[in-house]
């Protein structure tokens, strides 16, 4: 019984023989374990999805009728047996409903992590580590200069500037799911109940969240009208919308973005923003040190992102590790 | 250290040139003296720490971290003061420097010095304070001020008009303590007309084709536009005589063949250039490269001295000396024609090899000077042609409308892209140095090496060819395919050629950039190296 005989790699994704199903696979499999809803991770046309409740509802509300044939939701710590394996569901802490993957099978335990962060975040279930053999890891921050600044510290570097230039639209770009409902939550914390303008993508998320009991205050569509009707106030889109046409109503705005990547001063020029706020939802390079070291794992398999670096650091501690080329997932790009 | 460090990082943010003046008003109204004035001094780059080279902090962060991590971090990140700066583990909090304890402590300070006190400065800063630290020792801030936009700044803030401020700029040594009391209305205006110091140059504006038609040539003088460098010198009997570079970087100790005894007397605009040993005049004006022997250097041998003799070709009068040599006039309020009139006289008083007069072009219409400018091709160290109102007087900066410069067209030639190598700053993990060669038989010779010229949009068209084909990595290099048949041609526009031992084909190009990427080429159409061959003769 050995590890890659409980996980392999395929091209579709990785692949679990005995309990014969895939996890975030890339082409439509059979049967899929899906960690969370961000899209290089959950594509449409399984035939059966194994998730989280509200992971089913994001992939229902972003791909539609043909998400999947059919869903079958877990709780968080609830068991299932798929084949010869125990299926377990655990929070990641990325994102609202994302999981990390537990398998169990012959006394052998492989914890599949999807991305994951360690920071507190108002908007999802905070992440718990779990003892294993072996853990597959994300690496998307995995090299020693990141090390993200509490998110209050972002927070409030936007509220100063706001409060700076009140006279100016502060227009955020950060990712539909996830981030975007995470920023607004995080300025509700600091008691700010003013309305925020959210781009028509991440509206809709917006609503999802809400129904499974995520506060996110007063949120208004950014339309034309809006800027018209409503003192210049903080408005949230998409990255790409932010040096699109859409942003030019907000006039002379206060670009931001907020994302992991704004920690690099030439990540952040390239996407020419006045105001960069370092938010991710991905653990830094000191948690994911913490977080290899929680797992008591002694196999750390690493897939996306800065993986030399992280692999360099598991044998100076006398871990076992190897890179587990899964291409596909967005690394560089997504957050 | 703090506020500096704040300033440095909104100026990299703030991509509109009014948004960096207000940001600079801001901060000449928050901070005293000398503070304001060494900002102002690292952010035009008149500032000089040279103790401190990228290899000192290698040195200093592979003691503190693993240095295999830093190598890949400083390949994600592409800049040193950046990865190092965000890598810092800080040690024993302490009290963090102001900018003027740092800069005056390193003024004093020898190599191994710094080495020591670094350390105790990172650990007492945050994160950004490192950052700015590290820019300012290496000298490399590039926050997009220029030193336009600080005299801008400084004359928004004082309400002194900038023409005055340039004046007298370059009379001082920062922290510039004269030149903040006269602009905080403590002093009368300081001078710097008697000092043997730098004065900021009149610029010319690129011409357009449309420009001609609205400009009279009977107003106009005409000169070639030599290839060599810009300068300026000053000489005073009893005083002695410097040479400066165009942007104001003292020149002379490179160059005692030009100061030792002086050319003349008062204050002289003109391009140096290199004479062929052994012939005078203009006709023994030699190219670019064999200039570029003589350049960036701290001192020069007597058998250099001897082997690529100097001269300068003189362009222009700014301070004409009486016959004691000791008394000046500054000239430059008066109208070019008549300070041409005063250089033509010192030029031929002096009666000296080492001082050439750049002649005027005769013409009568822009038709003929446009003839005139094709034919100059055939003189390898004439670059185009100089447009001067006669009327005109001697502005520091590029007023308007006076001077213009009319270039001959740049050389163009289709190379193929061979390897590609990660950008900076800005373009950090983007690749964006292209490396690119021309045939030679069956052979691709790589002949230079650019990396501007294009889009944002074309550079992510590039990036992407390059992460797509590469066949070969060598560290931050990548080998990109560069077959007959499959590959990428981009046009490369140059200025010149030069003979040149690092590249295997013989030759360098000068001032390389890409004109365009021609997808519609294969690389077996791309140019022969004959082709560049060709142009170096």
């Amino acid at each position: 019984m050995r590890p890659q005989d409980l996980a392999v790699l395929r091209p579709e994704g990785l692949f679990c023989p005995p309990g014969d199903f895939f996890i975030d696979p890339l082409r439509p499999a059979a049967r899929a374990v899906i960690t969370h809803g961000h899209s290089d991770h959950a594509r449409a046309g399984h035939d059966e999805v194994i998730c989280t409740e509200p992971t089913a509802a994001i992939m229902q509300a972003r791909l539609g009728e043909g998400a999947a044939g059919r869903f079958h939701a877990l709780r968080y710590g609830e068991k299932i047996r798929i084949g010869e394996v125990e299926v377990t569901l655990a929070p990641a802490g990325h994102v609202l409903g994302s999981a990390q993957v537990l398998l169990e099978w012959r006394g052998l335990r492989i914890v599949f992590s999807g991305d994951y962060k360690r920071d507190p975040d108002p908007t999802c279930a905070a992440f718990e580590p779990i003892r294993c053999h072996v853990f597959i890891t994300e690496a998307t921050f995995g090299l020693p200069v990141f090390r993200h600044p509490p998110p209050g510290d972002e927070v409030d570097k936007l509220r100063l500037s706001m409060a700076r230039a009140p006279e100016r639209w502060h227009v955020i770009g950060a990712y539909a799911l996830g981030k975007a409902q995470r920023l607004v939550a995080e300025m509700r914390a600091t008691g700010d109940e003013r309305a925020v303008l959210m781009h028509g993508a991440a509206m809709k998320i917006c609503e999802l969240y809400k129904n499974f009991g995520v506060k996110l205050g007063a949120l208004e569509p950014a339309s034309a009208e809006s800027t018209k009707s409503s003192a210049p106030g903080l408005v949230i889109c998409p990255p790409s919308a932010l040096q699109d046409r859409w942003s030019q109503k907000f006039g002379d705005a206060v670009r931001g973005m907020a994302s992991g990547w704004m920690q690099i001063k030439g990540r952040a020029r390239q996407r020419n923003v006045e105001l960069p706020l370092i938010l991710s939802d991905h653990a830094d390079w000191p948690d994911l040190q913490q977080t290899i070291l929680d797992t008591g794992a002694e196999d750390i398999w690493i897939t996306h992102g800065q993986e030399d670096a992280l692999m360099r650091w598991c044998e100076t501690r006398g871990l076992c590790a190897r890179p587990l080329n899964l291409h596909g997932y967005e690394g560089e790009e997504a957050e | 250290m703090k506020n500096f460090a704040g300033l440095l990082e909104k100026l990299l943010y703030q991509p509109a040139r009014n948004g960096k003046l207000a940001l600079l008003v801001d901060y000449l109204n928050g901070t005293p003296d000398p503070d304001r004035g060494y900002a102002l001094a690292a952010l035009c780059g008149d500032l000089v720490l040279d103790e401190v080279k990228p290899g000192l902090l290698r040195g200093l962060i592979e003691e503190r971290a693993d240095p295999i991590l830093f190598r890949l971090s400083y390949d994600f990140v592409g800049d040193l003061s950046e990865t190092i700066a965000l890598m810092w583990e800080p040690g024993e909090p302490a009290e963090a420097p102001e900018l003027a304890q740092v800069v005056e402590a390193m003024r004093a300070m020898s190599k191994a010095e710094a080495r020591r006190r670094l350390p105790h400065w990172l650990d007492a800063l945050d994160g950004t304070g490192r950052w700015a630290l590290l820019k300012l020792v290496t000298g490399a801030l590039r926050v997009g001020v220029s030193t336009g936009l600080a005299k801008q700044a400084l004359s928004q803030w004082s309400g002194v008009a900038q023409t005055e401020i340039e004046e007298v700029w370059h009379g001082f040594a920062p922290p510039y303590l004269p030149l903040f009391a006269w602009l905080s209305g403590a002093a009368a205006r300081p001078s710097a007309n008697d000092a043997l110091c730098f004065h900021s140059p009149m610029l010319a504006h690129p011409i357009d084709d449309t420009d001609f038609e609205k400009l009279d040539p009977t107003e106009f003088a005409a000169e070639w536009k030599w290839d060599g460098i810009r300068v300026q010198t000053k000489a005073r009997a009893g005083a002695g005589a410097r040479l400066f570079s165009r942007s104001g970087d003292e020149i002379s100790n490179a160059f005692p063949d030009l100061l030792d005894p002086p050319l003349l007397m008062g204050g002289l605009d003109g391009e140096l250039v290199a004479l062929e040993p052994g012939k005078s005049g203009l006709e023994a004006v030699a190219s670019f490269s064999t200039l570029q022997q003589r350049l960036n250097r701290k001192t020069v041998s007597a058998a250099m001295l001897k082997r690529i003799p100097v001269a300068i070709i003189a362009y222009d009068l700014l301070f004409a000396a009486d016959a004691s040599g000791e008394n000046w006039t500054d000239v430059r309020p008066l109208k070019f024609q008549e300070r041409r009139r005063l250089l033509e006289d010192a030029v031929a008083k002096a009666r000296d090899p080492r001082l050439l007069l750049s002649p005027l072009l005769d013409f009568e219409s822009w038709d003929s000077l446009a003839a005139q400018r094709a034919s100059s091709a055939a003189h390898p160290s004439v670059e185009g042609v100089m447009l001067k109102r006669k009327a005109s007087a001697y502005v520091a900066g590029r007023p308007k409308g006076e001077w213009f410069k009319w270039k001959r067209d740049a050389h163009l030639l289709d190379c193929v892209v061979m390897y590609a190598q990660r950008g900076h700053g800005k373009r950090a993990s983007l690749y964006s140095d292209y490396t690119f060669g021309l045939w030679s038989g069956e052979a691709l010779l790589p002949v230079g090496k650019a990396y501007f010229g294009f889009t944002d949009a074309e550079l992510a068209q590039l990036d992407r060819f390059v992460r797509q084909n590469t066949v070969q990595k060598f560290g931050p290099v990548r080998e990109v395919v560069h077959a007959p048949d499959d590959g990428l041609v981009l046009e490369i526009a140059f200025e010149g050629v030069q003979v040149s031992a690092r590249h295997k084909s013989g030759y360098a190009m000068r001032f390389p950039r890409i004109n365009r990427i021609r997808r519609d080429k294969r690389p077996a159409e791309a140019d022969q190296l004959e082709a560049l061959a060709k142009l170096a003769r």
